[in-house]
């Protein structure tokens, strides 16, 4: 398969360049969060508070890795289901988030924010985590350290394999491949 | 009267739960091989080729296949001659879990279901114990995942459903999972019994290795059938389009009580981790 090779951020001339159904190779830093941490998050907000890190043009990652080894940088670090995230990604997108990196299906809610704010939706192959881990560089815990799995981390990524499921055009992979081989 | 310590169960334990979730098996990782022949979507053949490159990394590196390493799911067929020495069965099994997790540095993944705090050590363990003859103790762990398990079900059928009623269930449980539970999955189907016992045999199902068929002709035709029905469904490998969706379909079938259909599907993603030890 071609591979396109983008980079973070995610600036409005790269998300314009992908379209549903291509790999793509991403470098830069991205910031995993999962359950608890958007919980919190949105928590934040309501408070009037900021977010611990900008997000402007940012990526998140759907993840909760297993613990890194001594010596390595990060633990499997495969994608999770996105759809328990949908509640709160409008809002994050609403601040300028570009880019959401789990697996599944989205709401209907999330794709129109998504078409609205210019962002994509990428997939990391659930259940290789593993192979996630190598394109991992460096992992920064930046917020809430107690929720061990579910802390926000900052992993610097080198050519991390993704698949384009949303772009900005509407299109979905999901929708589009599950058309294509039913019979 | 054969003696056992408790300390070799936590051993063993400890042993099987960081091989199960570093090692994918043979059977497992061929199946994914000789599903990249039968795919016919490109993109879903490049993630075959992804998932067969990570379980070769995870094994030369020795860390986890897959960063949800699971409940720590055991089976214990425990033979009536065997006197276990030492201590508790039920600390020695948790003990050698929570040494897996630790010292395998494998993720944590056990929480209250309200409060969601984490127990911190992925105990307790899921276990089902089975007293059978003999003076041995045979385990096996099955690390269950979260994302396959969120789409399993149990539903008492109507018995004039049948067969036809029973296939349906199950492609609706598929066709809901989608791209979810990580396909290509592996379905486990339990028929009769009752409530509990449905489910329990859905999971037993799973440990079928993928290629056997049920000895009983007729139920391994509807293995058979279940399984095309379901590739027919076009989701393919991690949802994104194609003709493996699932990997295999195992059916086990008991007797049930006359107003019933208890049947209960398990589903399993590709990262199918079953490792096995006698004492």
């Amino acid at each position: 398969m071609e591979i396109k090779r983008i980079a973070t951020p995610l600036t409005l001339d790269v998300i314009e360049g992908l379209h549903a159904g291509e790999k793509v190779f991403l470098s830069g830093f991205i910031y995993t969060a999962r359950d608890s941490a958007h919980k919190r998050m949105i928590e934040t907000l309501k408070r009037g508070e900021k977010l611990p890190f900008d997000i402007v043009d940012q990526v998140i990652y759907y993840c909760g890795p297993s613990p890194a080894a001594p010596g390595r940088v990060i633990g499997a670090c495969g994608p999770t289901t996105s759809s328990r995230m949908d509640a709160y990604a409008p809002i994050l997108l609403s601040l300028g988030l570009k880019g959401m990196i789990g697996k599944g299906k989205r709401s209907a809610a999330v794709k129109d924010a998504m078409r609205q704010y210019k962002a994509v939706y990428l997939g990391a192959t659930g259940g290789a985590g593993a192979l996630l881990s190598r394109s991992v560089i460096s992992a920064e815990t930046v917020a809430y350290e107690d929720l061990g799995p579910e802390a926000i981390v900052r992993l610097g990524v080198k050519e991390m394999p993704l698949f384009v499921i949303n772009d900005v055009y509407g299109n979905d992979l999901y929708d589009a491949g599950a058309s294509q081989y039913k019979r | 009267m054969r003696e056992i310590d408790v300390a070799e169960i936590t051993q063993a334990l400890e042993k099987l739960f960081i091989d199960a979730n570093r090692n994918l098996s043979d059977e497992v990782r061929d199946a994914l091989g000789s599903a990249i022949d039968r795919e016919e979507s490109p993109v879903g053949k490049e993630v075959l080729r992804e998932l067969i490159g990570n379980a070769d990394i995870a094994r030369d590196e020795g860390i986890p296949i897959c960063q949800d390493t699971g409940l720590a799911v055991t089976f214990l067929e425990i033979g009536q001659d065997v006197h276990i020495a030492g201590g508790s069965l039920d600390d020695a099994v948790a003990e050698g879990v929570r040494r897996a997790y630790k010292n395998g540095f494998l993720r944590k993944s056990c929480c209250d279901p309200f409060s969601r705090k984490n127990t911190g050590d992925n105990t307790p363990p899921i276990v089902h114990e089975k007293i059978v003859p003999g003076d041995r103790i045979k385990i096996t762990v099955f690390p269950k995942g979260g994302g396959s398990e969120n789409y399993s079900a149990v539903r008492m059928l109507v018995p004039s459903e049948g067969k036809a009623g029973v296939k349906d269930f199950v492609l609706e449980m598929v066709a809901k999972g989608g791209p979810n539970p990580c396909p290509p999955i592996i379905v486990g189907v339990g028929i009769g019994g009752n409530f509990e016992t449905s489910a329990l045999l859905s999971k037993e199902a799973l440990m079928v290795p993928p290629g056997e068929r049920n000895q009983d002709q007729e139920i391994a035709a509807f293995e058979m059938e279940l399984l095309e029905e379901i590739n027919r469904l076009g989701i393919g490998p991690q949802g994104y389009g194609g003709t493996v969706t699932a990997l295999d379909v195992h059916v086990l079938v008991m007797p049930c009580h006359i107003a019933s259909l208890p049947v209960a599907v398990n589903i399993q993603c590709h990262v199918h981790r079953i490792k096995k030890a006698v004492l």
